[in-house]
């Protein structure tokens, strides 16, 4: 394009006025930025000089005392404990190394904590202080602290850190703290300014994960002035914080510690529900761990001596693990088939030992049959046969939206890591899931409590509950906060004819307490004590045709990750039934032999309030269920806790 | 404009080039850069590590493309402007797809050697466009409104792709130099009159939506604004860094505390101090005194600038010199402005002095176009 030199001419000279414009406004502005300047450091600077000159004024964080957490009887569960420690500032101290052999010569150091002190110093910079030992005694602080003119740059620190009294009876649920990593920090989009403390310590699973809002308390502030080497010379105004929520929870410590020692090192977990109003009484998933040691920062050893085992000690398997609940889940199909009306309790069906369903037999776990079978004795003897064609008539719909009535594959709101949801399938689900039909077999495998169905302890422990009180049971974890009552989870009537559930709990009782009833030794014979139940053994493998014809059917003779998951539910006393109880061992084998028997020690231990006496086994048990409880290695919840002390 | 035209007159060629370098301008930049060796020095407790030492070999780097930019012919780069805006464009695209998020925004590609951020670029590469554009236009046509409408889609363009990342202050920037050209440029008055009455409604929409389920702010922005026009509301949130600075300002007095005495800037824990807050250790440790010797060696770089695009007739020598001057004004104004307790806190770096690789780079690769400018332009009658 061809211009003008006119043109040229008449555009410089429009620039040029433009950007007279605009340099003077920039001019303006520069002049602003400069009296600004001026206004600070020259005007206003009496105000800060005046504090400034000598010393410098520091605003810092008071960290509030985090919420205690207590058992329904007031156990201190989870505390803070005064922690001590030694910090050193290398720009006060000079020589590191000379500082801390000096201070080696006070306090006993091992050369690991030194060498990784060291290390730390070098890192920082010189006016950051660094903890070189934590978790020190008193003496040795107080030691510190006396001889401080000789050792400059290294002062005592006093903080608090969490300490789980009762160890390991609370892992899974109350979980533990750790120091905030980036992690936690990027997923916040507006973080407290507390977070940005070095080794601030934030709930990183369970209760203290999920309440940590609640737990952690507002920060405080204090204006301090420090002296040229940075000690502080006094503190000018302070803004106290406000402490966290102080927690309690609907459990019981003495029940849980019970629970967790009964079931020992079994992969298992075990659930207590108080039926009045839905609290969670006991929840114990074992094997277990010390969540103390995760405060303290637990060693690379420990921690995969955690993860390298298929026990797997840090799932909380009570709600995380979603198992095929097999037998207990009869139950629901049985109500469903009630409810609809296909059945009446009188119906029998015919058990030759197996159902033939086009080309394929659907075995019962009785090989030789059951003969004819009513609803009460299909529930006693657990008969699969009666199921699959009970399961058929009602329908997979039917069975499905009865399940989740009961508590199971819907979500229960609790305070705890990972809960999982289970599983109620029905056709929308297999079609959104797979694209595939639903087809006859599945409702088979469905309404014994195999195939997709999955329930998780806790849902097995809302199902006993729902069925022995005719309410919709909704599990509850905290029972107050900060002294404030909870709502309950007692909930409304269910949609439940109680003649139907009446059935259902007569058949539960047959189970146990009569002659011919799957869980029979397992019975409770103390008067008002008696117990109901459904057992359940739930495959988790199909027995090959090659292991037929070698003759491997025996668990025992499986390996144990193949061996069946044993269950038990279970709600006591029969007549006026208070607590509902779900005990799962993971490949333990029938339900009947592992599960139940365990499910009834828990279940008198909460009846009791107490170890459960010799009188309420069959005499027969009494001596051998004395000396297994006698055995179990249990503590007082009350001796532990130091009441929750440095609440100051 | 015509290649002929350069011919006629006298363009520097070859050696005799360096001798037309704008020296001053160099002198200034690197005394402005030397300023920010010696506070990052002082901020890492009087040592070149972690921050003093690569800043000077960024440095380094970005002189010696400056000088190389610099020797490129003017009109090369005005050829190239067009594909530079594109390329810069398809950048910002890819940090959406292959950015990594940092400090909560996805801003940088990994180019291993190191992170760049084409939002950096941008800035620059929006300045060229602009500049070539009206090189282009001819000038009666500048105030029609398609003629408007171009510009504008130009500098919303990459604002857009900013902001989607976020990062609002960028996008407030790179609004304001592309506003900046086009007043330079020429439009004419009533735009940017409306424009201005404009942002004046939506400011007002903007908060008269808090509250409401229509809100367009998300909370803690909102928060961020209440604590900008009161800090003491929350001296611990987002007030925090302000008071801070203030403080450490205020302690530094007439002629401050003397290099490496700085303490307020040290033991407060800024997290940004060897970024956005850098200023507050200048003004701590040198006083009034230093901090107005920055603003005027800031200011002497605009006028240098100012002067060298007043020489020269070509439009696109002179735009692209305003416009670069404008931008670097943009930078140091809104930080220094920020630290001071006049603009809410956004992310916007001390131009030269604040630690960072990629705003060094691209700052002294866009003085290597003004000094390109300043080299080939036409001399002698």
């Amino acid at each position: 394009m061809k211009r003008s030199q006119r043109e040229a001419e008449e555009s410089s000279r429009r620039i040029a006025r433009r950007t007279l414009v605009l340099g003077g406004a920039q001019a303006l502005f520069a002049g602003v930025l400069a009296l600004r300047m001026r206004q600070l450091q020259v005007t206003q600077a009496d105000e800060f000089r005046l504090l400034a000159e000598e010393n410098r004024i520091n605003i810092r964080l008071i960290p509030p005392a985090r919420g205690i957490l207590y058992d329904r009887q007031g156990h201190v569960i989870a505390e803070n404990e005064q922690n001590y420690r030694i910090v050193i500032v290398r720009e006060d101290a000079g020589d590191p190394e000379q500082a801390l052999a000096r201070l080696t010569r006070l306090v006993r150091l091992d050369d690991e904590t030194v060498e990784r002190a060291l290390k730390e110093i070098r890192r920082h910079s010189p006016f950051v202080p660094v903890t070189i030992a934590d978790r020190m005694r008193w003496e040795e602080v107080a030691s510190v602290a006396v001889n401080a003119p000789v050792l400059p740059g290294i002062t005592p620190e006093v903080g608090q850190s969490r300490h789980y009294p009762m160890g390991p009876d609370f892992a899974h649920v109350v979980g533990y703290v750790g120091p905030v990593s980036d992690y936690d920090l990027s997923k916040l989009e507006d973080p407290d300014p507390l977070l940005q403390i070095p080794r601030f310590q934030i709930g990183k699973t369970g209760v203290e994960a999920k309440e940590e809002e609640l737990l952690r308390g507002k920060a405080g502030t204090r204006r301090i002035e420090v002296n040229a080497a940075g000690r502080v010379i006094r503190e000018l105004d302070r803004i106290d914080g406000q402490p966290g929520s102080d927690l309690q929870l609907t459990i019981d410590a003495g029940l849980q510690n019970f629970m967790q020692a009964r079931l020992g090192e079994e992969s298992a977990a075990a659930v207590v529900l108080d039926i009045e109003q839905g609290d969670v009484l006991g929840i114990a998933s074992s094997p277990s761990f010390d969540p103390n040691k995760f405060v303290q920062g637990i060693s690379v050893a420990d921690y995969r001596a955690l993860t390298g085992t298929p026990y797997r000690p840090l799932s909380n398997k009570a709600v995380q693990g979603a198992y095929p609940p097999g037998s207990t889940f009869k139950v629901v199909t049985a109500l469903a088939a009630l409810e609809a009306g296909v059945i009446t309790p009188e119906d029998t069906v015919w058990c030759p030992g197996y159902l033939k369903l086009g080309e394929r037999r659907f075995h019962c776990w009785s090989r030789g049959g059951h003969g004819h079978v009513d609803l009460t004795e299909s529930l006693q003897q657990s008969c699969d046969v009666y199921y699959y064609d009970v399961g058929q008539r009602v329908g997979i719909d039917n069975i499905a939206a009865m399940a989740r009535k009961l508590g199971i594959g819907v979500h229960h709101e609790l305070p705890m890591s990972a809960v999982a949801e289970g599983l109620a399938p029905d056709r929308a689900w297999k079609r959104a899931r797979y694209g595939q039909d639903w087809q006859v077999g599945d409702t088979l495998n469905a309404s014994i409590g195999q195939g997709y169905v999955l329930a998780t302890p806790l849902q097995l422990a809302v199902m006993s509950a729902r069925i022995a009180s005719g309410r919709a049971v909704t599990p509850r974890l905290v029972r107050s906060i900060d002294g404030v009552e909870q709502p309950s989870g007692a909930g409304a009537a269910l949609d439940i004819h109680p003649v139907n559930l009446a059935r259902i709990r007569k058949g539960m009782d047959a189970v146990v307490n009569s002659r011919r009833g799957t869980a029979h030794r397992s019975r409770v014979v103390a008067e008002g004590m008696a117990m109901a139940g459904k057992t359940g053994t739930s495959q988790v493998r199909n027995i090959t045709a090659a292991e037929r014809a070698a003759g491997v059917f025996r668990n025992e003779d499986l390996p144990w990750e193949r061996r069946d998951h044993a269950l038990f539910v279970a709600f006591a006393p029969v007549e006026a039934p208070k607590v509902a109880v779900a005990v799962v061992v993971e490949h333990g084998g029938g339900g009947s032999a592992v599960a139940a028997p365990i499910a009834r020690d828990i279940t008198l231990r909460a009846l009791y309030g107490r170890v459960p006496p010799g009188e309420a086994y069959p005499s027969d048990q009494r001596w051998e269920a004395e000396r297994r409880l006698n055995d179990l290695p249990l503590r007082d919840p009350g001796s532990f806790s130091s009441g929750g002390r440095s609440r100051a | 404009m015509s290649y002929l035209e350069y011919n006629v007159k006298r363009v520097p060629t070859g050696l005799s080039k360096v001798l037309y370098v704008n020296w001053a301008l160099v002198l200034l930049l690197t005394a402005v850069a030397g300023i920010g060796f010696m506070m990052l020095y002082s901020v890492a407790g009087g040592r070149l590590e972690p921050w003093a030492d690569p800043q000077m070999k960024r440095f380094a780097l970005g002189m010696t493309v400056m000088f190389v930019v610099a020797f490129v012919p003017i009109w090369f780069w005005r050829n190239m402007a067009a594909l530079a805006y594109g390329i810069s464009v398809l950048l910002l695209v890819a940090v959406d797809f292959f950015g990594t998020v940092g400090m909560g925004a996805q801003r940088w590609i990994d180019l291993g050697v190191f992170r760049l951020q084409p939002s950096e670029l941008s800035k620059i590469t929006l300045v060229m466009m602009l500049a070539a554009y009206y090189d282009w236009l001819d000038i009666r046509h500048v105030s029609k409104p398609q003629f408007v409408a171009l510009p504008l889609l130009l500098i919303l363009l990459p604002t857009a792709l900013v902001l989607k990342q976020p990062d609002l202050g960028t996008a407030l920037l790179l609004i304001a130099g592309g506003g900046i050209i086009m007043f330079l440029a020429g439009v004419h008055w009533a735009y940017f009159a409306v424009v201005v009455a404009g942002g004046v409604g939506l400011v007002s929409a903007v908060f008269a939506s808090r509250g409401t389920p229509w809100q367009l702010l998300k909370d803690y922005q909102f928060r961020r604004i209440d604590t900008f026009l009161d800090p003491s509301s929350d001296p611990l949130g987002a007030g925090y860094h302000i008071t801070q600075s203030k403080i450490a300002l205020g302690s530094g007095g007439w002629a401050g505390r003397g290099f490496m005495q700085g303490t307020q800037s040290r033991l407060n824990f800024l997290p940004e101090k060897h970024t956005d807050f850098i200023f507050t250790t200048l003004a701590e440790e040198f006083g009034f005194v230093g901090g107005v010797s920055l603003l005027a060696l800031y200011v002497l770089i605009i006028v240098f600038c100012i002067s060298s695009a007043m020489q020269t007739k070509d439009r696109f020598s002179s735009l692209l010199t305003l416009g670069i001057a404008a931008t670097f004004f943009l930078f140091f104004a809104v930080n220094m402005s920020m630290v001071m307790g006049l603009a809410p806190v956004v992310g916007v770096p001390l131009p030269l002095v604040s630690y960072g690789g990629s705003a060094m780079l691209v700052l002294l690769a866009a003085f290597g176009l003004v000094q390109s400018a300043h080299i080939h332009r036409p001399r002698g009658r």
